[in-house]
């Protein structure tokens, strides 16, 4: 008989949103509790301290609290506890990782370390009913902050073949959203906004695609973005779904440039961008290749993410030794680990 | 002290960049101010890349800082557009990033009003038809002045 797997907690404190989760390899996410922008937005009169670590710091016992009573558990039945230990804002992500380490001695439990992106690159499998396929697979990883096209070799195991070389491409959205006189971050917003526009309107150039590499740069698509609002020649409308089928055409055709490189048997979308209904779409629509992506509340940051991959990585003798907090962490660093089938199996198709 | 200067192209901006990195001491800090597509972005990647920066030049409108190091010079670019408090530079250690070898670039900085130190001088940029009017102030200024006088 195979013993069953205590829950883990997950803190997450990497940049906006304090957030804990609870987790439980085999049986799925138990509860998870977080403080969103949302919410300090009425706090603070629209005015987001997103860096505030004290903020962070003052939400994390009660979310702790919050996430183990939804949970319906003690604190003696956790077995683990994950935190995002980078890569981010030092301060933002010391504060996370602080409080868990804490709870983890107090407890005496196991700490867990996580790679804040791994997370991401994780968060598919919170679908408790997801069909994976066999290694290799291919991630596309679009947020605010990052843009990267990363081969999955393995349980842990990646490499970085394609990224921004300046702006992320969330980035791109919310600055041409900012132009459009959107409040920070208005991606969102502005893929609204394309939903009624015309995308043949304005035709804004493809950058990097001439070149054949799977780097991308989205800098001079925004200020050309800006350059087409003054000339004030086409409606908003017009210029966000424009802008918008620009972008993800870029991400598309590197996406399939990718594939000829990697030849996955699975993509996985992962990252805030993910959520973009035009991307999954087109996406979606790309033969010889299944397509996966997180729910929309596990695209932008949670815990549950950093659950999922603190779980894995300590049940498959995964577990990274970070002494203090990495701010910068290259992927690539990461030791593999393994995942028993009774819990992730890669079928083959 | 103002100087106003009018780039037609790219090679312009370049041009005031190698002046910049080769003129400008370390242990200074510059502010680039201008609206979302001025040009504060593609002034501070010329003058990294003058200075000697190799590879992508990421943005760090999500990260607030990037770094660099080229020899012993220590270059640290900055965007504050996301700051909501001056006091956030605290949690970010604005404090380390200033010290005798470094050259700090900052966009946004009237986020950081009442934190920052007075800055070396400014690049205010504006988009005007075809050219960028470039305002340069503070000592920044003066160096320029004296170092373009002949």
């Amino acid at each position: 008989m195979s013993c069953q797997v205590k829950p883990i907690v997950a803190i997450e404190t990497s940049c906006d949103e304090t957030a804990v989760a609870v987790y439980q390899l085999g049986e799925g996410l138990l509860s998870q509790a977080l403080f969103s922008q949302v919410e300090l937005h009425a706090l603070y009169g629209g005015v987001v301290p997103e860096l505030a670590a004290r903020d962070h710091v003052a939400r994390l016992p009660e979310l702790f609290q919050k996430a183990l009573s939804d949970a319906n558990l003690q604190v003696g039945d956790i077995g683990g506890v994950a935190y995002t230990a980078g890569p981010g804002l030092v301060g933002a992500v010391m504060t996370g990782a602080s409080f868990g380490r804490s709870i983890a001695q107090t407890l005496g439990v196991p700490e867990v370390p996580v790679h804040h992106l791994e997370g991401h690159i994780l968060s598919v499998l919170l679908d408790g009913a997801i069909e994976l396929r066999p290694f290799p697979w291919l991630t596309l990883l679009v947020s605010g902050g990052h843009t990267l096209l990363i081969r999955v070799d393995g349980w842990g195991r990646y490499s970085v073949i394609g990224e921004s070389i300046d702006d992320a491409v969330g980035e791109a959205f919310d600055k041409a959203a900012m132009v459009l006189g959107f409040d920070y971050p208005g991606g969102r917003a502005l893929a609204e906004l394309a939903a009624s526009g015309d995308d043949g309107a304005v035709r804004f150039a493809r950058p990097m695609l001439a070149k054949g590499s799977l780097d991308f740069s989205f800098s001079g698509l925004k200020t050309a973005f800006a350059t087409q609002h003054k000339k004030m020649r086409h409606s908003n409308e017009d210029l966000a779904a424009s802008y918008q089928a620009a972008i993800v055409d870029v991400l598309v055709k590197k996406v399939l440039l990718a594939c000829d490189a990697v030849s996955p048997n699975l993509l996985v979308l992962a990252g805030g961008v993910a959520a973009n209904q035009r991307l999954r779409d087109e996406l979606a629509a790309v033969r010889g290749v299944k397509v996966v992506a997180p729910a929309m509340a596990y695209c932008t940051d949670n815990a549950a993410m950093i659950a999922v991959a603190g779980a894995l990585r300590q049940a498959g003798g995964g577990v990274e030794s970070v002494s203090g907090v990495r701010a910068r962490w290259d992927l690539s660093e990461l030791s593999g680990f393994a995942v028993e089938s009774q819990f992730f199996a890669l079928d083959e198709a | 002290m103002v100087v106003t200067l009018r780039w037609e192209s790219l090679g312009d901006t370049e041009a005031f960049a190698k002046w910049f990195a080769k003129a400008v001491p370390a242990n200074s800090i510059l502010f680039l101010e201008g609206e979302l597509g001025a040009g504060k972005t593609t002034t501070t990647r010329a003058i990294l890349r003058a200075a000697g920066v190799e590879g992508a030049i990421k943005s760090p409108t999500y990260t607030l800082v990037e770094s660099y190091e080229v020899g012993t010079r220590h270059y640290h670019h900055l965007d504050l557009y996301r700051l909501a408090d001056p006091e956030e530079l605290d949690y970010l250690g604005f404090a380390d990033l200033c010290n005798s070898d470094s050259t700090v670039l900052i966009e946004w900085a009237e986020r950081g009003e009442g934190v920052l130190p007075a800055p070396f001088g400014k690049v205010t940029l504006r988009f005007d038809e075809e050219a960028r009017v470039v305002t340069l102030s503070g000592e920044l200024a003066a160096l320029w002045l004296q170092t373009h006088q002949s």
